[in-house]
Formats: structure tokens, sequence, C-alpha cells
């Protein structure tokens, strides 16, 4: 392994374990603070990624995608929340199941009708379209860079709403006793309807950001959602410190074992996983199961 | 009570137990003898650690420190299903059953416990006459005879109360721990709970959480006051009501 | 009485449906033509998943989204151990099928089942995509595009059923039915002993199970593997019955359609998944007949193109139904005309 292309993978690995942060992290803030399990996760990545796409084809340019990807995640979180996941808040699990397996059917159907079932290339904007010298023989592509700065930014973003907020101390005891929610002076339902959206708002921004690195294509959200159950599982259900870690953690192992075991690379976060099981069932950073 | 020597060998014997939850010390350094044939209750005010108590004898919590002896073994690092089937048996303060099953059921699968996971596979439901029996025998001991047919979650609060009693007699324990039996229950009701246990701790060995104090002078042999999750003083009623330290910490407001 | 399940019919008369139903599809296929045969072949086929899966969701309250990972490997079990020129026979195949099913379901299940609630399911729904990568990513099974068997054919006790081509799909509907009929019963069984009754214990309050001295991870351990290799003879069905493995078989949308069958079949009874799994298959039939539909002459444009879509996505008439059935049914199409009950009452349904 030479030096360059072990740099190469660090920083992919890198930014596709931020990347796995921001889907991963509204995964286990809704789990946490809502106590329902949503599986069309993966599709609302996915959905965030064609916005990006539909954007720049509409636009010739990248730059309004981001934006627009981060409003429609909130409107679309908002409505999700307002008119479907609110009455599923106290039903079993079989129920939260199939409404969001439902909903994974529908995003993908209307995503058939809409764009259609090609595999699309989304163009890096022209001026990020260069690469940064690193060190001798080596430079980096600048839009992964910009991705990089931008998930770090959010995440930044996120863990001060969480830290510092008023909401988010409620969102930190809910994730610890969920009927706190009701006993912290602030409507209950105002919070589940911010925590839904901020988490459908990052797992848009996650597709739109990495379109142009991904292209888009039908069930591209499927793959995403079973590895951000995995880091969910290893950071600790509802905690965000656990999702980031254990998302940098995954992101790289998944990376660099692609590049340096391919042949066990797909069974390593797996095996990971099963690891973390066996020690400590709660995950790394959780309360309890 | 005829050898005064093996009268005095504790049933359950706890050792410097001591329990943190974080910064937390909810229970420190507490050590008990529970013994056949004697109520035991333990007292003191909220947050005292009383609950957490119970929960680290029934092996809900695993305690940061010391040592749980159950007739002389070490059953300190036994899950709690392990401990049921060793002998201690609990009572929950809320009110824990089978609610859509009927009362009689609920006691069934609590005699049913001690049959092994294996066996269970090979014993038909519908020919488990023992079980039956064994269940009709705790009910009619905890006075629920005439509800037993009933849907658990349709009896009233305190023949709830009283199956959650039932329950735990049913896996045959030798101590058994009560968790507030009375919460919620009115002053007849109470009556008829404190002429059980009584007649409970003849052939067991009986630790209540209580908080109704002249229900615990009245049916206690011997009491424990905590406070801060340690012993403050152990006796005889009699014993604690004079202790000083006891007037002063707790029973002066009340008293 | 207060020892008898939940799950199987309470009086004589359920008994009776029960046995007129079982009546109704063996004499079904002699009347039906070939293609409806051989839908209603995978209509069983899917009642065995589905029925694995009760005792699970139904029997136990496990819902595990690993479930079709079993039923996906056992399908490939039986593809890696039939050569290209000849069947084997279904003495070695089914019970291989299942015990591999069953094996796999155990590891997973000592692992998984040290979880519970959300946890539970994303441990589940990941290590069956381990299974689903496992076949997608290395050519060991064809890859992602599947595979065929050499030749799918049943042969049993040194007797191949090599029947003529037009009444292949009758014996494989037999067989099928069979198998299906033999899992109810054995599971009936089951859920009469007292192994059946702490299963109920823990659907109903798990907590007060282990503390009144049940073993509840062991329990809970065989329930999963059981249903893992229950769900294994119904992959070995598909596997006999398509003639061929894809990585789709395996994938975690099995799970959650058999989810869906339990769910429309109702959750109370251990017939009502495969109520719902032959409610399902014709639902995927109907969308065929609304492409006919829309072929009628007076039906106006507007709706004979809406009809039309529909009938051509299918997926989203599920989703649609799906969507239907958990907002409008929460007890599934047996709780239509049963008054509601709450969560925590259970149900006597």
């Amino acid at each position: 392994m030479s030096l360059p292309s072990f740099l190469a993978q660090s920083l992919n690995g890198l930014q596709y374990g931020l990347l796995l942060f921001l889907i991963s992290s509204g995964l286990t803030l809704i789990f946490g603070v809502l106590g329902v399990i949503n599986l069309a996760h993966g599709s609302l990545y996915m959905v965030g990624a064609y916005v990006a796409f539909v954007v720049a084809r509409a636009t010739g340019s990248l730059w309004l995608a981001l934006p627009v990807a981060v409003l429609s995640g909130i409107v679309l979180g908002s409505l999700l929340e307002r008119f479907l996941f609110r009455f599923f808040y106290k039903r079993e699990h079989l129920d939260q199941v199939l409404l969001t397996f439902a909903l994974i059917l529908l995003f993908e159907e209307g995503r058939s009708l809409s764009v259609g079932n090609d595999f699309y290339s989304v163009p890096i904007p022209q001026a990020l379209n260069f690469s940064i010298p690193i060190v001798e023989g080596f430079s980096y592509a600048a839009y992964r860079f910009v991705v990089i700065g931008v998930c770090l930014a959010l995440a930044a973003a996120l863990f001060l709403w969480i830290e510092r907020s008023k909401m988010g101390a409620i969102i930190r005891a809910a994730a610890e006793k969920p009927e706190m929610v009701d006993a912290l002076g602030i409507d209950p339902r105002r919070v589940h309807l911010t925590v839904f959206a901020v988490g459908t708002a990052l797992a848009l921004t996650a597709g739109a950001l990495n379109a142009p690195l991904s292209s888009v294509y039908p069930n591209m959200g499927d793959n995403l959602l079973i590895i951000s159950f995995v880091v969910v599982v290893i950071g600790g259900l509802g905690s965000v410190t656990g999702a980031f870690w254990s998302a940098l953690l995954i992101g790289m192992i998944d990376t660099m074992g692609k590049a340096y075991a391919p042949a066990v690379a797909g069974l390593a976060i797996y095996v990971l996983m099963a690891g973390v099981l066996l020690w400590r069932p709660s995950g790394l950073f959780g309360q309890r199961a | 009570m005829h050898d005064p020597a093996a009268a005095r060998t504790p049933v359950l014997e706890t050792r410097d137990l001591s329990k943190n939850f974080g910064g937390l010390r909810a229970t420190r350094n507490v050590s008990l003898s529970l013994h056949r044939n004697e109520l035991h209750a333990i007292i003191g005010p909220n947050g005292a650690g009383k609950s957490t108590l119970v929960n680290l004898l029934a092996g809900e919590f695993r305690p940061s420190a010391g040592t749980i002896l159950l007739e002389g073994r070490d059953v300190t690092g036994l899950t709690n299903w392990r401990r049921t089937r060793a002998g201690i048996a609990r009572s929950f303060q809320r009110t824990n059953i089978f609610l859509p099953l009927s009362a009689r059921e609920n006691v069934r699968l609590a005699a049913q416990a001690k049959t092994g996971t294996l066996a269970s596979l090979r014993g038909r439901a519908a020919g488990a006459v023992s079980l039956v029996a064994a269940a009709d025998q705790a009910i009619e001991r905890a006075g629920l005879t005439g509800s037993r047919d009933r849907i658990a979650g349709e009896l009233s609060h305190g023949e709830q109360r009283q199956l959650e009693i039932a329950m735990t007699l049913a896996t045959e324990p030798g101590v058994l721990l009560l968790d507030e039996p009375l919460a919620g229950m009115g002053q007849e009701e109470g009556e008829r709970i404190a002429a059980l246990l009584k007649d409970l701790s003849r052939d067991h060995a009986v630790l209540l959480i209580e908080h109704d104090m002249d229900f615990v002078f009245k049916v206690a042999d011997i009491m424990t006051v905590l406070v801060e999750g340690a012993v403050l003083a152990t006796g005889t009623p009699q014993d604690v009501r004079r202790n000083a330290a006891v007037q002063a910490a707790y029973l002066g407001g009340h008293a | 009485m207060t020892s008898d399940t939940r799950l199987l019919p309470h009086s004589r008369n359920g008994w009776l449906m029960l046995t007129a139903g079982a009546v109704a599809l063996a004499i079904a296929p002699q009347f039906l033509p070939l293609y409806y045969v051989e839908l209603g072949t995978s209509a069983l086929i899917a009642a065995m998943l589905a029925l694995s899966m009760q005792v699970l969701v139904g029997a136990t309250g496990l819902v595990s989204l690993g479930h079709g990972a079993f039923y996906g490997l056992a399908a490939y079990t039986v593809y890696l151990v039939s050569p290209e020129s000849a069947a084997q026979p279904m003495w070695l195949t089914l019970p291989l099928a299942m015990a591999v099913a069953g094996l796999a379901a155990f590891l997973v299940g000592l692992l998984s089942i040290r979880t519970s609630g959300f946890f539970f399911l994303m441990v589940t729904l990941a290590f069956g995509q381990m299974i689903f990568f496992i076949f997608h990513d290395t050519k060991l099974g064809g890859g992602t595009d599947g595979a065929y068997l050499g030749k799918p054919l049943i042969s049993a006790f040194g007797a191949t059923f090599d029947l003529p081509r037009r009444q292949r799909p009758l014996g494989i509907y037999y067989v099928a039915l069979i198998q299906l009929m033999l899992m109810y019963a054995g599971l009936a069984l089951l859920l009469k002993t007292l192994f059946g009754r702490a299963l109920e214990g823990i659907k109903v309050n798990e907590h007060r199970m282990r503390a009144i001295g049940y073993d509840t991870y062991t329990i809970k351990l065989i329930a999963f593997t059981l249903a893992g290799s229950l769900a294994g003879a119904a992959g070995h069905m598909w596997a006999l019955h398509r003639g061929f493995v894809n990585p789709e078989i395996v994938g975690w949308h099995q799970s959650a359609e058999a989810l869906l069958m339990i769910l429309l079949g109702g959750l109370g009874s251990l017939h009502g998944p495969i109520l719902g799994a032959l409610a399902l298959t014709g639902l995927g039939e109907a969308t065929q007949v609304l492409t006919e539909v829309s072929k009628a002459p007076y039906v106006p444009e507007k709706i004979a193109a809406l009809l039309r879509l529909l009938g051509e996505r299918k997926l989203l008439v599920e989703g649609l139904v799906i969507l239907a059935v958990v907002i409008m049914l929460p007890r599934g199409l047996a709780g239509i005309g049963s008054k509601r009950l709450d969560k925590s009452g259970g149900g006597h349904a």
C-alpha cells in the first residue's frame, strides 16, 4: 500500500463516515425521541439525491440543489410527521414497520413515475471540479473536501443544538426516558415535529451532497438504510454522540476494507456489529437496549 | 423453633451490598439477614433506596459491591430468573401481571416456571393437572379463589395485588420480597393482607417494603430503617421505635 | 380451558371451518386452469413463510426483519446441492434446507435475542442483509442474476415424479399443500404444550416471565430457530416450484411481505397468516383485473388511464394497500366487524 493511496482511502473513509453520520443521526434521533422505527429513512436519502439531480438538470448547476434539498427535507419531514407518523407513536412495532415499508414502495414508485428507472450522473459544479495537491504525487478532489466540510459543519450545528438549546435538553432527556418529553414544558408535538423534520432534512441533505459522487439510481437508499442501522446498533440507540463515532468507524472500515481486502469487506461491518452485541448489547454509547 | 441455632441461620443474607447509579449511591453497605418464620420490614423515606434494595435482591440490578447469600450460597452473580428458581420470589410495586390472561393462568404460568424449557416442549398444557392444582393452592392462600377464572385485567385493584402475591407464592419460594403489597388498597383490604402476610411468614422468610407505618409496626417482627441507601437501625419494632437516631432522622415527624 | 392457547380455534365450529378451508384448498386445483394452480402454489408457499413467522410475531411477540433471509438461504441450499443434470430427492433436500436455515437462525438468534424492541428489528434486519449480500456480491449462487436449478423436479423415495408437463404444477401444488397442513398441525400441537403457554406469557409480559423464573432467552432462541427452519421448508418449496434462485428472495422485503400477510390475516390466530397470504396473492392478480377493466368501452378516459397505471404498478398498489390497512384496519381483515380492542387489553378476538 502506497502513501498516496492510503491517504486517499483515509479521506474517502472520513467522507463516507460523515455522510453516514448525517443519515444515522436522524435515524437515532427519531428512534430515541419519537419511539418510532423509520425503514423509509433510506428512501429519504434517495429523495435528496433525486432532488439534487432534478435541480441540477433544471438549472444547469448544483449550487441551488443543497438549499432546495434542505428545504424539501424540512417540508417533507413536517408533512410526514403531521399527517402520518404522529398517529403511529403508540402503535405496535409491526404497524410501524409496515407503514414505513409502504412508504418505501411509494417513494420508489413515485421516483419511477416522475424521473424513471435510469441511472443518471450528477455533474460536479465547474468551480469545484479540480483537485487539491496534498503530497508529492497525490491530490484530492475539491468537491470531496466540500462534502467533508459541509458534513462537519452540520454535525457541529447538530451537537450545538442538542447541547445548548432548550429543545436539545428535552431531546437528551427523552433518549433516556421517553416520558420526560411531556414533563419539560415544551409542547411535545412541537418537539416531535421538529425532530422528525430535522432528521428528514439531514437524510435529504446527505443524498443531495453525495449525488455527484454516487450518481442517482433506483433503490439507492436500501443499502445505506442497512448500514445506518448497523451504525445505530453499534453507537447505541438514541445516542447522537454514539452515532458520530460509530459512523466514522464504519465509514473507515468499509472504505479500507473495499480497498485493501475486498474479499471480506462486505462482511467486516457485520462481524463488528456481532462483536459489539456480544460485548455490549446496548451499543457502545447506549443506555440500554 | 426447637433448635434456636438453626433458626438463626439466615435464609437470605447480604454483606456490604452497594449500588451506584452514576454518581448516585442508591444503596450503601447494606448488611441484612432474613430468617424463616420472620417478617422483616424495610422502612425509610422516599428515595431511601428501598426499591433498589428489592431489585438488587431479586437480581434485577447487579450490585456495584457486596455479596448476597441464599442459604449460605453466593447468588450475587445470578440473573433474576435464576434467583427466582433458586427460591427468591418478588412482587412488584406497580402491578405487573399478564393482563389478558385469566387469574388462574397467571398463577399457573408462575407454577410452570420450574418445569425446564426442554421438558415444557413435551408437556401438554391441558394435561398439566399438578400445575393447575399448585396454582389453585396459591390462589386459595392469597384469598382469590372466587375470582380465579376472571381475566386479570378485569380484576379490581385489590384483587390484582392479591394476584401478584399468588404468583410469587406459586414459584414455591423460600424468600418472599414484597414491594408495597398494600399500594393503593383500602382499609379493609389492608386488614386482609396483614393477616395473609402473618400467615405467609410462618413458612417463608418475608421481606416487606411498606409506607404505612401503623401497618408495619403491627405486622413486622424485625424492622430495618434505610436512610439515603444505608442502614440506620435494625431491630424489633420496639427497639426501632425507641432508637434515638431513628427518631431524629425519620420518625420524629410522624410518631 | 384456562390453559388453551388463544391462537387456535376455540370452538368445534372454528375447527370445522378450518377443515372446510383445507378441503377447499385440496379440491380447488381440479377445477382451475393450470395458471391458477401455479399461482395457488405460490400462495401456499407464501402461506408457509407467513405461518412460520407467526411463531415469532403472533405466538411470541417478536417482530423480525431477518426471517426472509432464512427462507432465501434454504432456496439457495437446494440450488447448491442440486447437480445440473438430475434432481435430488426431497427426503435429502428438505431436511438439509431446514437444517441450514435453522442453523443460520440459531446463530443470528444467539446474538439478536440479546437485544429487544427496535434493536431486535435492526439487528435481525442487518444480519439478514448480511446473508443477502453473501449471495448478491459473490458468485456462490450466480451473483445478482441468480441461477437456474438444473432439473427442478420433485423426487422422493426413489420415485421421481416425472409427470407430463401439463400435470407437474398439480403435483407441486399438493406437495406444498401437504407441507402447509403438516406445518399448521405441528404448530397447533406446539402451542398446546407448556412451551406454547410460555411463549404466550413472553408475548404478553416478558419482564414478568423472567421475574417468575423463566429463562426467556432460551425460550425465544428455540422459537426463533424453529421459525427459521420452518421458513427453510417454505424456501425449499419455492426453489422446487420456481426452479431458480436470485438474491431478491433473500432480501428483507420478503420479511416485510410476510409481516404484511400476518397483519392482513390477523395477529390473533394461527390460520390468519394463511388467509393473509392468499389475500395478498389475490391482490397481485387484482391489479391485472384493473388493466382489463380499463379496456371496457364505457370507462372514462381519465379513469382508464389511472386504472392502466395501477395495473402496471404492482408495487404502487401494494404500497397503497399496506398504507390503507395499517391506517384503517389495525386488526387486519380478520378484525373487520369485530369491535376494536385496545392494546393492553390484548383480546379474545
